[in-house]
């Protein structure tokens, strides 16, 4: 073995702390160690050049740099191994400013700390095998989940682009929530009209295939290779055949409340979606319609030119192969009859705001659906903002469509008063402020305050509301014709089978959770499939179609080239020591596994690298690349070896996607922590198996620390669990010992909560000062003898 | 104890017709408070320029019972610095023009003495009428 090794100053950030001169003097007598050199900025154009140059000239196989934390420049430096030649999971690094010199003020427990994070990195590197980035081929089909705005702008982007779109709609008709709106802020331009030709493009497009009345069964595989299996739902009307003359829905003896009115107007049971539906085809509804109902009828059928009425029509299933996904699949209207002071559906003159949409959409073309009187009353924030609906987000549009349907509504009738009562005016786009100032100077009283609740008149139906204005800090009463509530935008109920299939987290508001806040937002956590519009969160229509073109280009990123790169850091499976139990593939969270001649496999294409499977293989024959055991094993090793008999030492076991950041956070915000830590970053806390733990103690650590994503937000399901039935099974093992196991402490954590690791990290120094008692000789060999065994449950308490 | 304003038609009413008078339209005013801070009057006042806004917006007749409307100097300060550009020194007028209109006598001349009345500067005697009669 060829190992160089780097100490970086990172300008003083290190150096000024830590004695980088000392720790590289004293590696350099290691074992495989070529050199040892320190650099002013390892990062810098000369500090990269410096590297190639060395791998070249001191044939170097592997390398080991000391800085910063790898999640700041572990892929540049990578790089920089692959450019000189060299296999870049040949690499290391120690990261010893964010977890070292900027969290320990003090030199020299600061420089003690940094020798074993350096020595450990390069026990660590001295097993890394090359591991080749593999590429699979990808095809050209997209299936995008909702036909509404967002839905419809994706997909047109996606066909336009050139590749095949599946788009899949639960109702009759794609549109969505906007072909229902009467108006769109603040521009003012008619919904209908602008929505209108694009339903018409999806329709004509030669490379949309679009499913409506369709319901998905199941989404199965990973990116390149889903499999999706579609319901359609029996229309009971042939579409080819159907002509649209309505001459059915004009016979039909039965009315139904029509949804798309918001339930303000009747349908027939056989009915079209809606005026300007797409695809303008006619279906039954079997819930209400005679025929289906143990009553005859049969009039539809006999009415019917074409002979499209086919009553015995059943479900259809589709299997389609399909290699990205985007999930579109909007909001849900806050349901206003949960919020009960303001008596939705008890008292009739109180409207929701979408009700509202619908009367004046359709007030052009006929009466009115319902009598609006003079005195109008909006309320904000219903169920948004509110705890006592449990919802503490704010649903960003409220603000303005209450703010065009005030103004729409005083337009039609210049007399009437329109008073809006809100918390906070939220006029944040482009736009909206001066749409908001319009509305104020139509005259549009804009009230602060939230309505505490609602009385009805019995015999006048008028309604008293009751509300401070917070402004003027007066009671206000007021009686008004008719109230509307402003609803918030909740998350879809038809998101969740969606999200179960693909294994998608949701953030706490109940919204899709995107990759990452800033730099991801519209991709998830699982390969290929993609966000866009109000199942990531509340927004308005500019930003729905932004988000959506997003998502597209996203999609068409890895679709593109035709083929895509693999991460090669996955499990890998020792067929002679596999027996078949099956017991990964339960665990894996990624269902990447499978039985191939009653042998694991992993597929590496799905493989997320967590390890969760080599915590629970009871033959120890699946190991993960890059963490592997030996590897593991090391680095406990080494960190533990350097300690004294009178000094306390606790190993930091940390997450990659939540715990080891926080630790970088807590060091970014120099927040000091005393330096008897050492830590072993890993993708995921369930790789520690049982024996690890036991062989850490063995080994002489006084306490173990595992910071793992809370369950939420982890991108890995079931962690939390493996991580919590490792402990117990060591720590059962070191009850029949005679060991104390209580030194060993699991956190869920979330990379913002900076404060939650620190506590918890110097408490258990404290506790681990006070109450950790060294080992006797026989103890420790009886630790490492269980260590070196496969600890299972059964196998646990019974050692 | 917290005053009570009751939203009805009358209110409304009151409201229309200050912004008819001062030809400001006080559903623009966001409250922000500019007016009352860079009032020099304040200190004199029972209640704010804003609150003074406020009131109207809410059709609040009592707002023609305050000090207020009467110590506007009409400095324009408040109209010079106004992000909504309203004229709340021309509300103020408005209001007491409407007092006015209302037409109560607080000034009886035929119960003051005739010798004394003879006292008073004319300019005095006109501005009492202008202020203390309808």
């Amino acid at each position: 073995m060829r190992i160089g090794v780097y100490i970086c100053h990172c300008g003083g950030n290190i150096a000024d702390v830590v004695d980088v001169k000392k720790i590289s003097d004293s590696i350099r007598t290691l074992d495989s160690i070529i050199f040892a050199k320190d650099l002013e900025h390892t990062c810098s154009e000369e500090g990269q050049n410096t590297i190639v140059e060395d791998i070249k000239t001191h044939h170097l196989d592997r390398v080991v740099i000391a800085a910063c934390s790898p999640l700041f420049h572990e892929k540049t430096f990578m790089k920089l191994l692959e450019k000189a030649g060299l296999n870049p999971y040949m690499f290391e690094m120690a990261n010893i400013r964010e977890q070292c010199s900027w969290c320990h003020p003090s030199k020299s427990n600061a420089t003690r700390k940094a020798e074993d994070l350096v020595k450990m990195a390069i026990k660590k590197s001295q097993y890394d095998r090359p591991l080749q980035k593999t590429s699979m081929t990808i095809g050209n089909r997209v299936l995008v989940v909702g036909g509404g705005i967002a839905g419809i702008q994706a997909s047109l982007d996606l066909a336009d682009s050139g590749f095949d779109v599946y788009m899949v709609e639960k109702e009759p008709a794609i549109g969505g929530k906007m072909a229902k709106l009467s108006k769109t802020f603040p521009t003012e331009d008619c919904a209908t009209c602008i929505i209108g030709p694009k339903l018409t493009d999806v329709s004509t497009h030669p490379n949309i295939h679009l499913y409506t009345y369709t319901e998905i069964k199941n989404i199965e595989g990973f990116l390149g290779n889903f499999t999706v299996t579609l319901t359609k739902k029996p229309r009971y009307v042939i579409q080819e055949k159907c002509v649209s003359c309505g001459t059915c829905a004009e016979k039909c003896p039965t009315k139904v409340p029509d949804a798309f009115n918001e339930g303000l107007s009747e349908r027939k049971a056989i009915y079209i979606h809606n005026a300007i539906a797409v695809p303008r085809k006619y279906l039954i509804d079997a819930d209400h319609c005679r025929q289906f109902n143990g009553q005859r009828c049969g009039i539809c059928e006999k009415v019917c030119s074409t002979g499209a009425i086919h009553y015995q029509m059943l479900p259809e299933e589709v299997i389609l192969p399909i290699d990205t996904i985007i999930i579109a699949t909007g909001y849900d209207p806050f349901q206003s009859e949960l919020k009960t002071v303001y008596g939705y559906g008890k008292y009739e003159n109180v409207i929701s705001a979408l009700q509202l949409e619908r009367i004046i959409a359709t007030g052009s073309s006929g009466p009115p659906l319902r009598p609006l009187g003079n005195r109008i009353a909006f309320i904000q924030c219903v169920g948004s903002r509110d705890e006592q609906s449990d919802h503490e987000h704010c649903s960003r549009i409220c603000c303005m469509y209450a703010t065009k349907l005030a103004q729409l509504v005083k337009r039609i009738n210049p007399n009437r008063e329109v008073y809006i009562f809100y918390t906070d005016i939220r006029a944040y786009g482009k736009g909206f402020e001066e749409y908001y100032k319009r509305a104020q100077n139509a005259g549009i009283k804009y009230i602060r305050g939230r309505t505490a609740e609602i009385l009805e008149d019995p015999t006048t139906k008028k309604l008293t509301m009751r509300v401070e204005d917070t402004l003027s800090r007066q009671m206000i009463e007021g009686e008004f014709d008719v109230v509307v509530l402003s609803n918030g935008l909740m998350p879809a109920k038809s998101t969740d089978s969606v999200a179960n299939f693909l294994k998608l987290a949701k953030s706490p508001d109940g919204f899709l959770q995107e990759a990452h806040p800033k730099f991801r937002p519209v991709d998830t956590l699982v390969d290929g499939v993609f966000i866009a519009g109000c199942a990531q969160g509340p927004k308005d229509i500019p930003d729905t179609v932004s988000q959506a073109s997003a998502a597209a280009a996203r999609a068409i990123r890895l679709m593109n080239k035709g083929e895509f790169d693999i991460e090669p850091i996955s499990a890998f499976v020792s067929t002679e020591k596999c027996d078949g139990c099956e017991k990964c593939i339960a665990a894996c969270p990624a269902k990447a596994i499978q039985m191939i001649d009653q042998k694991a496999f992993v597929q590496g294409a799905l493989c997320k690298g967590c390890g969760l499977c080599c915590a629970y293989c009871p033959t120890e024959a699946i190991d993960l690349a890059y963490y592997s055991k030996d590897q593991i094993m090391g680095e406990i090793e080494t960190a533990l070896s350097s300690k004294k008999p009178d000094e306390t030492r606790v190993l930091i076991f940390a997450d990659n996607t939540c715990a080891y950041r926080l630790a970088d956070n807590v060091g970014t915000a120099r927040l000091s922590y005393p330096a008897e830590t050492r830590v072993i970053r890993l993708p995921s806390c369930s790789r520690i198996t049982p024996n690890m733990i036991l062989y850490a103690f063995a080994k002489g650590a006084d306490g173990l620390f595992f910071g793992e994503c809370d369950h939420k937000a982890s991108p890995f399901t079931g962690a939390t669990e493996a991580i919590q039935r490792n402990i117990r099974i060591a720590q059962s093992v070191m009850k029949t010992i005679g060991v104390d196991g209580n030194r060993i402490f699991f956190t869920e954590l979330l990379a913002s909560l900076l404060t939650d690791y620190y506590k918890a990290i110097t408490n258990l120094i404290k506790i681990a000062k006070k109450e950790a008692r060294p080992l006797n000789d026989d103890l420790k060999q009886q630790l490492l003898t269980a260590s070196l065994q496969v600890l299972t449950e059964e196998k646990g308490g019974t050692l | 104890m917290i005053k009570k304003a009751i939203i009805s038609e009358a209110s409304e009413t009151f409201c229309k017709k200050v912004i008819e008078l001062s030809g400001e339209m006080v559903s623009r005013c966001d409250q922000c408070g500019t007016c009352t801070g860079s009032c020099p009057m304040v200190i004199e006042m029972d209640i704010s320029p804003s609150q003074m806004m406020r009131l109207v917006l809410l059709g609040d007749e009592s707002v023609l019972e305050m000090k207020t409307i009467w110590i506007c100097a009409s400095c324009f300060s408040c109209t010079a610095r106004c992000p909504r550009g309203l004229d709340a020194s021309k509300v103020a007028e408005a209001l007491r023009q409407m007092k006015l209109r209302k037409a109560i006598h607080y000034l009886h001349l035929e119960e003051i003495d005739r010798e004394e009345l003879k006292k008073f500067p004319q300019m005095v005697l006109v501005a009492a009428y202008r202020k203390l009669t309808g």
